[in-house]
């Protein structure tokens, strides 16, 4: 780690100043990324503001036909929410298959989406789910907020508040995990939402994306048979040493029709 | 049996402090003045380079930046391989020099170039980055064949085409004339992929001078203090040996990666004297993965030659062994003694020719892991073997069966230079095959079928060399060392006693096993014995731990100590119960006297032994302590049949072990539960060599699994629950009977695993690691070669 300056501001507006004023800040969620990323010597920051002491910024809640999660929520507590499993348990899933046990207590799901790892599991939920994200200037539609290998629509000190997730009819979520990290190589999101289905796929792309093909198949009939021969195209997909494009291609179509049907057998 | 007694499953009285976090690693020490290092370490894989040192050497708290220059100035040696193989041509082994520090040409990513010291473990890193390293890249090669090609980058002058050697062994005419007579040959091409030791401690030195003393002190992370002691000394010539002491305290696993004498400790060792004060320095995982040595790394062309009953006429195999950059300490003997020889299998096989190139690349240096040479040689063996059962329609088993060597055959003399001592081969595979329900295969494959899964049962037969090694056969060999082990029995007055043996427990369970051993032979309660191990002042000299070696080797040193130790009782109970010493027998603790009630326990003979008062110092010395050496008489050869099952998920390729059965002959078994856990251990790292690990290059020789993001170790769900059993054929030439049990599951798992995948898939177009995109392509260019 190289020397930083350590703030632990204890409101939003100490925070934005904090980050405001620093030549290179950075805030800390539950340092995940962060921290390892600073242990290898790979960044180099000038201020760190640990959002952990700014109240209310965590927890799960209900907000009419959504649950809107903290940003500072950890992945754990998501996944044994009472309210997140009895009204998205997709996404209660989704939480629970995230690293290990440390890192399920210790990681956000703010931190998650501004970091935006293609292999990370959330933005399939973002995307999926039609979620909202809301930070201390706006919201911002989940379809909009991925924008490229570790890329946000966030701007420059705007820091995530929480993430509304709108309460689908049915939804599931199928991850095939790298064998060594254990991210996602492909994570498919499926929902049949009160705006139709989505189908929202993390890990095989720059960023998660919608497979527009297999929503409208699915549309018509919600059943794994449906999207059978929907082929998802490799071109422009990840590729690396544990998968080609075209095995990730092939993935994106197997975990597709595994979530249809958890979320048709749910 | 006595209930801490030979035999019995003794938790490990290790395990507390382990467990509690109150072990003593080499990074728990911390030395009054203590400096921390860090090294500037090659980015490319090839390249000349000059170091511009200057403004690290004026960063805050920076002690010294050493250069390869100054080590040379200094007159010291290079790093060396300590066994001389010699080629089919007669020479030796181009062994290119391994300097400490690179002086002017790195060789493989994460070579080192400079060490920088400071007060703070950060300041050294903070300094390392500011030395200016200015490279000239030199073209580099990574595969092997390519290094072999005309026009391939030369890595070393002194090895021209980037050959280390091409040797062999076998009698390649009697092969040729066995494939002539074949009825059938079965042809295989297989990888042996290279692998990533990662302990689960990493590698650690601190490395302290003494000006007053001209004493220093290299406290490390190693399974041979003594031989660290030995090179550093005879070879490096940082410090006389008599002027040299070691410390290995506890060290949280090594796997063959900590036997080897590398850059980091030498150089560290040697920077503490030039600054006059203690240095340390610990790898953090990134390092790891590129300044360890690796493992594996073999490309083979195998043929095997059947008659028309399936009887295995000739081997031939065929091998490129990948040595890295420089020859690591012991890297020349693993492709080839430990390779070759085992060739044979447990079968009868005819005739048999192997012969293998050891080939230069620009990667970190391959060396020893795990079973070393052997899980290569079975993977090669039972691959074969397999497939040559498949092609004939004779069922796996049966194949198997048919080709043992016989059990009243032995000792067995092989085609490749070995005499096996003992075995049953036929025993273990009936006994594994029962156990894992292998008439039952077929219904359990049809109801997979059904649920849309590939199911494929596997076997592997393996054997191995281990107790390694007689002397005077690795010395005919080119070894440059003894590989006898020591061991010392104190007794102190109070009658509890101190074990010193020259072995190094890293994970084996010594501090359990050895106790359970001495207090079984010398009666002497459990609790009263402690041994002491890892610290060349406090132990005789001792070669150390690998090759499943401690118990058949270092065990039976102690065995020889413990009779000196009995004899020596022996004299002083005849004098104290006036007796002749002929007359005085030896049992559970008590020397009596044949035909009276007279008796004495070996803690009052030991206190006597201190408190000689009336003794006849002409004829009894004081005192009872005794050292034995042992140099093994052969190998030990511990041999058994894994059995493997495995589904498929032909949608993924994902490959799930779903059944494990192990039936291992260790000889006699001291403590079944370490060796029960000995052999999940193995296994589970067989399991991670056959679907997990893979360690990659790009061409270029930039490592492309440079962390756990990349590399798949094996995890606990990853494994699939085992079935252990034994049998047993005592080893007959060393005292316990024991054979060794370290290495086996890492030897016979890989080819078991693969052999249960190709079954399933009905391919063996595949490699290890079979990671499901591995099998996902498998299965893939299999359909369309169907259609
Ligand atoms: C061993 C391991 C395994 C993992 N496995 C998985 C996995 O399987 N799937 C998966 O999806 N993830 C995985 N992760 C990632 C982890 O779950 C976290 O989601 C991730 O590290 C980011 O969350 P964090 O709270 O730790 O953020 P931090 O590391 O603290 O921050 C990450 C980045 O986000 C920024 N940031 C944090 N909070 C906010 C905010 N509220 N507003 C704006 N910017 C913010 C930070 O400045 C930083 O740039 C794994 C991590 C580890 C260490």
């Amino acid at each position: 780690m190289y020397a930083f300056n350590y703030h632990r501001p204890e409101t939003l507006e100490a925070a934005s100043a904090a980050l405001a004023a620093a030549a290179d800040g950075q805030v800390l969620a539950g340092g995940q990324t962060l921290i390892p990323t600073l242990k290898q010597r790979l960044a180099n920051p000038s201020d760190v503001i640990d959002l952990g002491g700014i109240a209310g910024l965590g927890g799960v809640r209900r907000e009419g036909d959504a649950i809107v999660v903290g940003a500072m929520t950890r992945h754990a507590e998501v996944a044994s929410s009472a309210e997140v499993r009895n009204a998205i348990p997709a996404l209660a899933a989704l939480a629970d298959c995230i690293g290990d046990p440390q890192v399920r207590n210790a990681g956000t799901i703010g931190g998650s989406i501004a970091n935006a790892d293609p292999a990370a599991d959330y933005p399939a939920a973002v995307v999926g789910l039609g979620a909202t994200v809301r930070t201390g200037r706006r919201t911002i539609a989940g379809d909009d907020f991925f924008t490229g290998l570790f890329e946000t629509a966030l701007e420059e000190g705007e820091i995530v508040l929480s993430v509304s997730f709108p309460v689908p009819r049915r939804a599931a979520y199928a991850k095939f995990p790298n064998p060594a990290s254990r991210y996602a190589v492909v994570g498919v999101m499926v929902a049949e939402t009160a705006s139709g289905v989505r189908v929202a796929v993390t890990g095989a792309g720059g960023h998660a994306f919608r497979v527009g093909a297999m929503e409208s198949a699915l549309g018509a009939s919600f059943t794994p048979e449906a999207i059978r021969d929907v082929a998802v195209s490799p071109d422009g997909l990840n590729e690396d040493i544990h998968a080609s494009a075209e095995y990730r291609a092939h993935l994106v179509g197997v975990m597709a029709r595994r979530a249809v049907a958890a979320a048709a057998g749910g | 049996m006595a209930e801490n007694g030979i035999g019995a499953a003794v938790p490990r009285t290790e395990d507390h402090r382990f467990l509690t976090g109150t072990g003593d690693y080499t990074d728990d020490t911390n030395l009054p003045h203590q400096t921390y290092a860090a090294f500037v370490r090659s980015t490319h894989p090839h390249a000349t380079f000059t170091l511009d040192t200057s403004a690290a050497a004026a960063a805050p708290g920076v002690v010294a930046v050493l250069t390869g220059a100054d080590f040379a100035a200094d007159g010291k040696g290079s790093l060396i391989c300590g066994w001389a193989v010699t080629g089919k041509d007669g020479e030796p082994h181009k062994a290119p020099p391994h300097p400490v520090l690179a002086a002017d040409t790195v060789r493989h990513v994460g070579d080192a170039m400079a060490i920088v010291v400071a007060e703070s473990a950060r300041a050294a890193r903070d300094a390392a980055e500011q030395v200016e390293v200015d490279y000239s890249p030199l073209p580099a090669v990574a595969s092997m064949r390519e290094a072999l090609a005309d026009g391939a980058p030369q890595i070393h002058a002194e090895a021209p085409g980037n050959l280390c050697y091409d040797w062999e062994i076998g009698d390649r005419a009697a092969t040729d004339e066995a494939f002539a007579r074949a009825h059938h040959v079965t042809r295989l091409d297989l990888v042996n992929n290279r692998l990533i030791p990662n302990a689960m401690e990493p590698r650690a030195a601190i490395g302290d001078y003494n000006p007053a003393s001209g004493n220093y002190t290299l406290r490390l992370t190693s399974q041979n203090p003594h031989v660290h002691r030995l090179v550093l000394a005879a070879f490096v010539q940082i410090a006389p040996e008599h002027k040299l002491h070691v410390i290995a305290p506890d060290v949280g696993g090594g796997f063959g990666s900590k036997i080897f004498i590398y850059q980091e400790e030498t150089a560290v060792l040697w920077a503490a004297g030039r600054i006059g004060r203690p240095v340390k320095w610990t790898a953090d995982r990134s390092e790891s993965f590129v300044a360890d040595a690796h493992g594996r790394d073999h490309e083979s062309h195998v043929e095997l030659a059947l008659d028309a009953d399936g009887r295995f006429l000739g081997l031939r195999v065929s091998t490129l062994a990948n040595m890295g950059a420089y020859l690591s300490t012991f890297a020349s003997c693993v492709p080839s003694y430990l390779y070759g020889t085992l060739m044979q299998g447990q079968y009868t096989t005819g005739a048999i020719y192997c012969e293998v190139k050891a080939v230069f690349t620009n990667t970190t240096p391959v060396d020893a892991l795990r079973g070393a040479g052997r899980p290569e040689a079975t993977y090669v063996v039972e691959r074969i073997v397999d497939r040559a059962a498949h092609e004939t329609g004779i069922d796996p088993a049966e194949l198997r069966r048919r080709n043992f060597i016989p059990s009243d055959a032995f000792p067995y003399p092989t085609q490749v230079a070995l005499e096996y001592d003992s075995g049953n081969y036929a025993l273990a595979l009936d006994r594994a095959l029962e156990l894992a329900d292998y008439a039952g295969f077929d219904a359990r494959r049809a109801e997979a079928g059904a649920r849309g899964k590939l199911r494929g049962i596997g076997l592997s037969a393996y054997i191995e060399a281990c107790g390694i090694a007689p002397s005077q056969v690795v010395g005919s060999l080119g070894a440059g060392v003894g590989l006898w082990e020591s061991g010392g029995i104190r007794f102190n007055p109070t009658g509890n006693v101190l074990v010193y043996t020259g072995s190094h427990s890293h994970g084996q369970g010594h501090e359990t096993t050895f106790a359970q051993l001495v207090s079984d032979y010398l009666g002497v309660p459990f609790e009263n014995v402690e041994v002491v191990h890892g610290d060349t002042e406090k132990t005789p000299f001792g070669m150390g731990t690998y090759g499943s070696r401690s118990l058949a080797v270092g065990g039976s040193a102690l065995v020889k100590a413990m009779d000196k130790v009995i004899a020596k009782g022996r004299k002083i109970a005849a004098f104290s119960l006036e007796a002749s010493e002929e007359d005085v027998e030896f049992s559970g603790g008590d020397f009596t006297v044949a035909g009276t009630d007279k008796r004495m326990n070996i803690a009052e003979v030991a206190f006597s032994a201190y408190v000689p008062h009336n003794y006849p110092l002409d004829e009894l010395e004081p005192g009872l302590e005794e050292t034995g050496f042992y140099d093994p008489a052969n190998f030990t050869f511990p041999a058994g049949t894994h059995v493997c099952e495995v589904e498929v998920d032909p949608e993924t390729g994902v490959t799930e072990i779903v059944n494990w059965v192990a039936v291992d002959d260790f000889g006699n078994v001291i403590n079944p539960m370490i060796v029960e856990g000995q052999v999940h251990g193995g296994v589970a790292h067989g399991i991670g060599q056959a679907l997990l690990e893979g360690c990659t290059y790009d061409a270029g020789g930039q490592l492309l699994t440079g962390s756990f993001m990349d590399y798949t170790m094996p995890r606990a769900d990853d494994l699939p629950d085992m079935t252990v059993d034994t049998t047993c054929t005592p080893c007959p030439h060393n005292p316990l009977g024991v054979k060794g049990c370290g290495e086996a599951g890492a030897i016979a798992a890989p080819a078991a695993v693969m052999n249960a995948v190709t079954h399933a898939l009905g391919t063996s177009a595949i490699d290890m690691p079979a990671t499901p995109q591995a099998v996902w392509r498998a299965l893939g260019s299999q359909s369309q070669a169907r259609a």
